[in-house]
C-alpha cells in the first residue's frame, strides 16, 4: 500500500488514486498522417522498466487532478512528485531515460 | 420553488426525529450521529491565478477562498470548503444557495469560471462526541490527529467504500458530506462503526 | 487428573483462580495466565495431535509462535477456529479444544498406519504419484482432501464481528520485549507519536520467560516501570495480544489484535480488529526464535525446545517432564537445565555436541553437580508415544559420525537447542535484505529499503545488557528521523554482563546408520519434512531452495517453518557440498507472519455493508410499489413491478404494451449528468464525440458517440446545448464516473489550454421520464410555463420551467420512440414530483415501467446498450453507425476508425433476428452458425459467425425477437441461421435490426 504524496492535497493512501500509466507520451498532432505502425507504437507500446518510471496517477477519491510520480519499480520508492505539463526534475533525471 | 414540505432528505425514511425522540444519550454516549438538513452547496471552479477572481468571490460569499484542504466562514453559516487547486465547494444554510448562486454567476461570469449548484447531489452528516474520530477512523485512512488535522480542515477521501470530503468543524465533531445515493449506507456504516463507543440519534441539525 | 505437573510456586499465573476447560472432550483445570498449552502440560498430557503425513503422535514443542505440532479446532459451532496454536491460545474458563488431523482421537489415530508405510510416501509423493493419469485425480482428490485435512472451517455465519482501524504513528515499534521498550521509551520521551505492538497479553517479551535482572532488580519490575511511564504518555499506544502479521511499501504495517482473551463472547466489541498502520519510522524488537536440533526421531512427544522448556517452568509454573535432558550446541540452553534444578526437577544430563564447554552457564551447570556429556549426541530417542530415553554416542572428529557405544539415560522430556535465529521475518516483507553469519550460522538483517531497523535480538544481539542499549538508541534514532530530534538524556538500565562461548554448527546429528536408515530427522514436523527428504530433492537435481521448498513442502504449513527452515537451508547446502550455506540462501518470507482470520480481513464489509447500494431520490416508492431490483453497478434499478399473480414475463408485456398506447413512467436518475462549461465546450465536445458539436443551437439535443482510442465504442449518450457556453452531458448509468474521469483526463494531461470545466450533477437531478402517446396529456396538467406543441418544443430539444411547482428542466429524447420527457427536478423534489405524476396519471392509465421493459422497447427500435450490443472490442462500422462519425474532424479513436481492419465486410456487425417459433426467446450470448447440424460428427467443427446481444419477447409485435452481431451480416439480411441450443437447434431469420416504428412517426405522440 503505497503512500503518494499528491502535489496539491499531500501524503494519501493508495486506496485514494488511480494508476494512468506512462507519463510525458504526447498525443500525435496529426494522427491521421501516421502509419499503423506509428500509430499502434502511440497507442499500446510501454516502456517496462526496472528502475526510475515516470507514469501518471490521478487522486481519483480526492482532489481529482493528475499528477506525474517518479516510481522506482525495484523498490515502489517514490523518487518525485511533479505537476502535469512540467518536466521531471533535475535531481531525478540522470536516473531516468526519458523517451 | 414548492414549499418545503415536499422535500425529502436522502434519510427521511430512517425516521430519525423518533430515534432521537426514544433513544436518549447519556453520560456514556460517545458518539452523536444526525442529519444536516437540506444545506446548499455551490461547486465552484476558477483560476486562482487571475487576481480579480478570489475578491471577487469573497464578495458575494463573505469568505475568502482558502487553499486545498482548509475551510473559511463559519460551519453553521456561509462556509467554503477548498476541494482542489482550482475547486471550491461552497455550503449555505437552507435556501440561501439560489441567490448566492445567481450573484456569483454575474461577478464571476466574465472569468473563465463555472459555477454549478449541488447542494441536492449531497448530504451531510454530522458526527461528534468523544469518539467520533475514533469512528471515522475505522474507515477513513486519513490521519486525523490533532496534531496534524484540527477544526477549520477538511479533506475529500474515503470512507469504508463510498468517496466523501470530511470537514472537522469542532474538536470533536465532523461533517461528513457525502453523495446522496450513498447516504445510507454511510449513515449504517457510521452507526455500526460506532457501536462499541455508544451512538445516539441528534436532529433539529441546520 | 489435577495439574499433576503443575509446581507448587512460580510463574506469573493467578493460582488463587481456577479455570475449567476440555480437550478432546475431557475435563481439565488451569489458572488465568495460562497458555491452552502451558495448561495441557501442567496436566500432564502429553500427546496433542497427530502429524500431516505420517500421523506420528506429537506433543508441545514450542511456547509461542513458532509451534509446528500443537494445532487446535478451538471451540466448536459458529465460533469455531481451526488451527490454532496451542501455545498462543490464552485459556479461558470453558474453553473447549479438540486436537486436528486424528481419529478419533491424538492417542489412538486410525491413519497412523500410514506411518509404516513411509517409503511410499516420499517427498514430492503428490507429484508423482497423483499426476498420471490426470483423468484418475478425482479419485485421488477425495483421498487426499480425507487424509491430510488440518482443522475444519466453520460451517455457519460468524456471530462475532471484526473491525478495522486506521491508525498513523512517527514510530512503530513491533514487539514488548526488553530492546522493544528501550526504543518506545527513548522515542516517546522526545515527544514522537508511538504505537508499540506486542501479541502477548503483558509487556516483557522473553523476560517473561526468564529469571533475569535489570538495575539490580528482578526484570518484572522494570517492565512495570517501564510500563507505568508509557501509560502516563498521551502519545503512546501500547496494543496488547496484536500481532504485527506483515510489512508492506512505504513503512504499511499491518496488524491483527485479538481484543479479549476469550474466543466465545459477542457483544459490541469487535472479535479482532485489523490494524493498518502507517509509520514514518518502524523499529523491529521482534526477538528470535530458537532452532532445534535435527536428530533422529527428534518429532517425539517430550522433545521440546530448550527455552519453551524454561518459559513453561518460569512463567507458568509447569514442569513439562519429571527427568529432563538438554542437548544442545550452545550456552543459552544451560540456562534451562539450570531454571529445571533450581525448581527441583531432575536434570540427568546436558549433551553438548561441542568438546569442553567452558563460560560461567557450564560453570554454574557443574556447581550444581549436573552431569555434562561434552562432544556427544543424542543417537535415538525410545518411546514412540512419549520420550522414555535417549541413546548418546560420543561424536568422531568431524562430527559426521558416532563412536564408542551407547549410553542410554530414562527422561521423559528432552531439551534441543540449536541457537536462536533473528526473527527477521517483518524485515524480509519490507524488501530488506539479509546475510548470512557463517560463524553464528544464523541469518541477520543487513540492508533496509525502508524506514526501518532492527533491535535487540532481531538484530542477532542476545546479551540483555546491549539489547536494552541498543532499543534506547534506536528508538532514539527513529524518532529524530520522524522529526523529533530534542534531545534527551536517558540513562541505559543496566544488566548484569554475560560471556558466553560460540556455538558449534552441526545440523544433522549423525546416528550408527546413514541418514533416513535409524529414526526421522525432522526439520519440519507440522508437514512431516525429513532431512533425508531434502537430500532426496537434492538427488532429484533440486538446487534452489525456493524449488525445493515447493517440492517437500518445507515451511509451507501454517507455521511457515519457523523452527525448520534454517536448518532445511543448511541440510540442502550440504547435501549440494556448497561451500558456504550462504550461497543456499534462504526462501523468501512473505506475510502474513502468523495466520490472519478471513473475518479481519473483511471487517464490517459483510451483509448490507459488503458494498453500498446506491438509491434513487424515489428508491422507497419502488419499493413500496413491489418492485423486483436489478442491480446496475453499485445502483438499485426497478427491474419491473410484478402484480399480484403476475410473473416477470406478464408484468413486462403490461409495461411494454402500457408505453406504446398509453403512458408509462421510468425512474431514470442514474444516468450519469455531467455540466460543462467554458468557451472551449462546444470544441472540447468536438474532440470527445465522433460527431460534430459546433453548430448544436442553442436548447438542442444530439445523441453523441464516444470511441477509445482505439476506435471501440465506449459509451454513448445525449448532450445538451443549454447555452453557448454550457453544456449538459448524459452517461450511461455504468459509465458515469469514468466519462467523467475521461473528460477530466484529456483536459488536465493533453489540452490544458482549453477553457473547460466537467462538474457531475448526476445526482443533483431526479429524472423522472414519461413517456407513451398520453404524455403530453399528463404533463400539460403540471406545467403552466413552457408550451408542449411539438412545434415550439420539438424532439431533441430542452425547456427549463416549473413542473408541479418545482424548478424543471425537461429533455424531449426518447429511447423507446414514443414521445418522451424526461422531467429533471432537484433530487429532493423527486419524490413528490413522482408521486404526483402517478396520482394524475391514473386516468392516462400511467404505468410504472422497469429496466427490463426499457431494454424491450429501445431494442424493437434497434437502439443499442453500450456494453450489450458492444463489448469492447465493436466500432461504430459494426453496429451500423457509420452515420453519426464526422469525416471532417480529428476526435479520440478517429485513426483507429480508419484502420483498414475496420472496413472490412466480414466483421460482426448489428442485425435482427426473428425466430421461426415466434414463442422462443434464444438466451442472449447464444452462438449462431450458418448450418444446421444438430450432432456434429466427433471432431468436426461447425464454424460460429456470431452471437445473440439481446433477445426478448415482444408483446407489442406479439412474437420474440432479438439483437445479434453476425459476420457481414448486413448481407445477409433475409437469411436463415441457427442457433443450436440445449434442447435444441432454433432457426431465426437475419432481419434489419430496428422491428417497430422505422420511420418515427410515433416520436411526436
Amino acid at each position: 500500500m503505497l503512500l503518494i504524496p499528491c502535489p496539491y492535497c499531500g501524503e494519501r493512501e493508495e486506496s485514494e488514486f488511480h494508476q494512468g500509466g506512462e507519463a510525458h507520451i504526447e498525443r500525435p498532432k496529426d494522427p491521421n498522417k501516421m502509419t499503423d505502425e506509428e500509430w499502434a507504437d502511440y497507442l499500446f507500446f510501454r516502456d517496462n522498466r526496472k528502475g526510475v518510471y515516470l507514469e501518471r496517477w490521478v487522486h481519483r477519491h480526492g482532489c481529482r487532478r493528475w499528477f506525474n510520480v517518479a516510481r522506482d519499480t525495484a523498490t515502489n520508492q517514490i523518487v518525485a512528485v511533479y505537476k502535469m505539463g512540467s518536466k521531471p526534475p533535475k535531481s531525478i533525471t540522470s536516473r531516468v531515460t526519458m523517451k | 420553488m414548492a414549499n418545503t414540505y415536499l422535500r425529502q432528505t436522502p434519510l427521511a425514511h430512517l425516521h430519525l426525529d423518533a430515534r432521537a425522540a426514544n433513544e436518549a444519550a447519556d453520560a456514556t454516549t460517545g458518539v452523536h450521529i444526525g442529519e444536516r438538513l437540506l444545506l446548499g452547496m455551490i461547486n465552484l471552479r476558477g483560476q486562482r491565478s487571475n487576481p480579480d477572481f478570489g475578491p471577487a468571490v469573497k464578495k458575494v460569499v463573505g469568505a475568502a477562498l482558502p487553499d486545498v484542504n482548509k475551510t473559511s466562514g463559519k460551519p453553521e453559516g456561509v462556509h467554503v470548503l477548498g476541494l482542489g487547486p482550482d475547486e471550491w465547494l461552497i455550503i449555505t444554510p437552507t435556501g440561501e444557495e439560489a441567490d448566492i448562486h445567481a450573484n456569483l454567476e454575474k461577478v464571476v461570469g466574465e472569468f473563465h469560471t463555472a459555477v454549478t449548484l449541488t447542494g441536492e447531489s449531497m448530504t451531510v452528516i454530522r458526527l461528534a462526541g468523544a469518539h467520533a474520530r475514533d469512528t471515522l477512523a475505522k474507515g477513513c485512512p486519513v490521519d486525523m490527529h490533532p496534531r496534524v488535522f484540527g477544526p477549520g480542515q477538511c479533506a475529500q477521501t474515503i470512507l469504508a467504500r463510498a468517496d466523501m470530503t470530511m470537514h472537522q468543524t469542532a474538536d470533536d465533531a465532523y461533517d461528513i458530506i457525502v453523495r446522496r445515493s450513498f447516504a445510507e449506507y454511510v449513515w449504517t456504516w457510521l452507526e455500526d462503526a460506532a457501536r462499541e463507543y455508544g451512538v445516539r440519534v441528534i436532529t433539529g441539525l441546520r | 487428573m489435577s495439574q499433576s505437573h503443575r509446581l507448587s510456586t512460580g510463574g506469573s499465573i493467578d493460582r488463587e483462580t481456577l479455570v475449567e476447560f476440555t480437550f478432546n472432550g475431557r475435563p481439565y483445570k488451569g489458572h488465568p495466565g495460562d497458555t491452552v498449552a502451558s495448561a495441557l502440560l501442567a496436566n500432564g498430557v502429553k500427546i496433542v495431535g497427530r502429524s500431516f503425513k505420517y500421523h506420528r503422535p506429537r506433543g508441545i514443542f514450542a511456547a509461542g509462535a513458532e509451534e509446528p505440532n500443537a494445532l487446535l479446532q478451538l471451540e466448536a459451532g459458529a465460533r469455531t477456529l481451526p488451527n490454532q496454536q496451542a501455545t498462543r491460545v490464552e485459556l479461558y474458563d470453558g474453553l473447549s479444544a479438540d486436537s486436528v488431523n486424528c481419529w478419533p482421537g491424538p492417542d489412538f489415530d486410525a491413519m497412523s498406519f500410514i506411518g509404516l508405510f513411509h517409503r511410499l510416501t516420499p517427498a514430492g509423493f503428490y507429484y508423482k504419484t497423483f499426476m498420471w493419469p490426470a483423468s484418475f485425480w478425482k479419485y485421488y482428490e477425495h483421498f487426499i482432501r480425507h487424509a491430510a485435512g488440518l482443522g475444519k472451517a466453520p460451517t455457519e455465519k460468524d456471530p462475532d464481528y471484526y473491525d478495522k482501524m486506521n491508525a498513523h504513528a512517527d514510530v512503530v515499534v513491533v514487539g514488548g520485549g526488553p530492546s522493544g521498550l528501550a526504543a518506545t521509551l527513548a522515542a516517546a520521551r522526545v515527544g514522537a507519536r508511538v504505537i508499540l505492538a506486542d501479541d502477548q497479553p503483558t509487556l516483557g517479551g522473553w523476560l517473561l520467560n526468564e529469571r533475569r535482572e535489570i538495575d539490580g532488580k528482578p526484570a518484572n519490575e522494570w517492565i512495570a516501570t517501564v510500563e507505568a511511564e508509557l501509560n502516563q504518555m498521551e502519545n503512546v499506544t501500547v496494543l496488547r495480544r496484536t500481532t504485527a502479521f506483515g510489512y508492506y511499501d512505504h513503512n504499511f504495517v499491518g496488524m491483527i489484535e485479538q481484543r479479549r482473551a476469550n474466543v466465545s463472547h459477542g457483544g459490541c466489541t469487535s472479535r479482532q480488529r485489523l490494524w493498518r498502520v502507517r509509520a514514518k519510522q518502524v523499529v523491529l524488537a521482534t526477538g528470535a526464535i530458537e532452532q532445534p536440533m535435527i536428530f533422529a526421531d527428534n518429532d517425539r512427544p517430550g522433545v521440546m525446545l530448550a527455552g519453551a522448556v524454561r518459559t513453561y517452568v518460569n512463567r507458568y509454573g509447569v514442569q513439562p517432564g519429571k527427568r529432563v535432558c538438554v542437548f544442545t550446541n550452545n550456552d543459552d540452553a544451560y540456562r534451562t537445565a539450570l531454571d529445571l534444578f533450581d525448581a527441583g526437577i531432575s536434570v540427568p544430563a546436558i549433551i553438548d555436541v561441542r568438546s569442553d564447554p567452558s563460560g560461567e552457564l557450564a560453570t554454574e551447570a557443574i556447581q550444581r553437580d549436573i552431569e555434562i556429556l561434552d562432544n556427544h549426541a543424542i543417537t535415538a530417542v525410545q518411546g514412540s508415544k512419549g520420550v522414555a530415553a535417549i541413546e548418546v554416542m560420543a561424536l568422531n572428529k568431524t562430527g559426521d559420525g558416532v563412536t564408542g557405544t551407547a549410553r542410554t539415560i530414562s527422561c521423559d522430556v528432552i531439551c534441543s537447542s540449536g541457537g536462536w535465529n533473528p526473527a527477521i521475518h517483518l524485515h524480509s516483507h519490507s524488501g530488506g535484505k539479509t546475510v548470512f553469519d557463517e560463524e553464528r550460522g544464523i541469518f541477520l538483517p543487513s540492508n533496509t529499503l525502508q524506514n526501518e531497523t532492527c533491535v535487540g535480538a532481531a538484530a542477532g544481539i542476545f546479551d540483555l545488557a546491549r539489547c536494552l542499549v541498543d532499543g534506547l538508541k534506536a528508538g532514539k534514532v527513529a524518532a529524530g528521523g520522524a522529526g523529533f530530534k530534542k534531545s534527551s538524556r536517558s540513562k541505559p538500565p543496566s544488566a548484569p554482563e554475560e560471556d558466553e562461548s560460540p556455538a558449534r554448527l552441526l545440523w544433522v546429528v549423525p546416528t550408527t546408520q546413514p541418514l533416513g536408515r535409524r529414526g526421522k530427522h525432522f526439520l519440519d514436523q507440522a508437514h512431516d519434512v525429513t532431512a533425508a527428504d531434502i537430500h532426496l530433492a537434492a538427488r532429484e537435481g533440486y538446487e534452489s531452495v525456493e524449488h525445493t521448498k515447493r517440492y517437500t513442502t518445507l515451511g509451507m504449513a501454517p507455521d511457515q517453518g519457523k523452527t525448520g527452515n534454517i536448518s532445511g537451508m543448511a541440510v540442502l547446502g550440504q547435501a549440494l557440498g556448497c561451500e558456504t550455506l550462504g550461497e543456499v540462501g534462504t526462501t523468501t518470507f512473505r506475510p502474513p507472519f502468523t495466520p490472519v482470520t478471513l473475518g479481519a480481513l473483511a471487517g464490517r464489509d459483510i451483509g448490507v455493508l459488503m458494498d453500498p447500494t446506491r438509491m434513487t431520490p424515489m428508491h422507497h416508492w419502488h419499493d413500496q410499489a413491489g418492485c423486483n431490483w436489478e442491480d446496475v453497478g453499485q445502483w438499485k434499478r426497478p427491474w419491473y413491478y410484478p402484480k399480484p399473480n403476475e410473473n416477470m414475463q406478464d408484468a413486462v408485456n403490461r409495461e411494454c404494451l402500457a408505453v406504446r398506447n398509453a403512458v408509462g413512467i421510468l425512474d431514470a436518475t442514474t444516468l450519469g449528468k455531467i455540466d460543462i462549461q467554458g468557451p472551449d465546450a462546444a470544441e472540447f465536445l468536438n474532440r470527445v464525440y465522433t460527431n460534430s458539436w459546433q453548430n448544436l443551437k442553442n436548447g438542442r439535443c444530439r445523441y453523441g458517440l464516444m470511441l477509445g482510442e482505439d476506435g471501440m465504442v465506449m459509451d454513448d449518450g445525449v448532450t445538451t446545448r443549454l447555452s453557448e457556453n454550457h453544456f449538459f452531458m448524459t452517461t450511461t448509468t455504468g459509465n458515469s464516473a469514468s466519462v467523467l474521469e475521461w473528460l477530466e483526463e484529456w483536459s488536465q494531461t493533453e489540452w490544458p489550454e482549453m477553457r473547460v470545466y466537467f462538474t457531475s450533477v448526476t445526482e443533483q437531478y431526479a429524472n423522472i421520464t414519461i413517456a407513451g402517446p398520453q404524455a403530453r396529456a399528463l404533463l400539460s396538467e403540471f406545467t403552466e410555463d413552457i408550451d408542449l406543441d411539438p412545434v415550439s418544443f420539438p424532439f431533441m430539444s430542452v425547456r427549463e420551467g416549473t413542473v408541479a411547482g418545482v424548478s424543471a428542466r425537461i429533455f424531449r429524447v426518447s429511447f423507446t420512440g414514443e414521445l418522451t420527457y424526461e422531467i429533471n427536478v432537484p433530487a429532493s423534489y423527486g419524490m413528490s414530483v413522482w408521486t404526483a405524476m402517478m396520482t394524475a396519471g391514473d386516468k392516462y392509465g400511467i404505468t410504472p415501467y422497469g429496466t427490463e421493459t426499457m431494454h424491450v422497447l429501445r431494442a424493437e427500435k434497434g437502439y443499442i446498450i453500450v456494453g450489450q450490443e458492444t463489448d469492447g472490442t465493436t466500432t461504430p462500422q459494426d453496429l451500423g453507425m457509420d452515420w453519426i462519425v464526422s469525416k471532417k474532424k480529428d476526435f479520440l479513436g478517429r485513426r483507429s476508425f480508419d484502420r483498414e481492419d475496420n472496413r472490412r465486410q466480414d466483421r460482426k456487425q448489428l442485425v435482427g433476428l426473428l425466430p421461426d417459433d415466434h414463442t422462443k426467446v434464444i438466451p442472449e450470448g447464444s452462438q449462431i452458425t450458418s448450418s444446421q447440424q444438430e450432432r456434429p460428427p466427433l471432431g468436426s467443427r461447425i464454424p460460429m459467425i456470431g452471437h445473440v446481444t439481446s433477445s426478448y419477447y415482444s408483446a407489442n409485435m406479439g412474437r420474440s425477437f432479438a439483437l445479434a452481431l453476425v459476420k457481414g451480416g448486413r448481407k445477409k439480411i433475409g437469411e436463415g441461421v441457427y442457433v443450436p441450443l440445449a434442447d435444441g437447434v432454433v432457426r431465426a431469420e437475419i432481419t434489419s435490426p430496428v422491428f417497430v416504428d422505422p420511420e418515427g412517426a410515433k416520436i411526436d405522440g
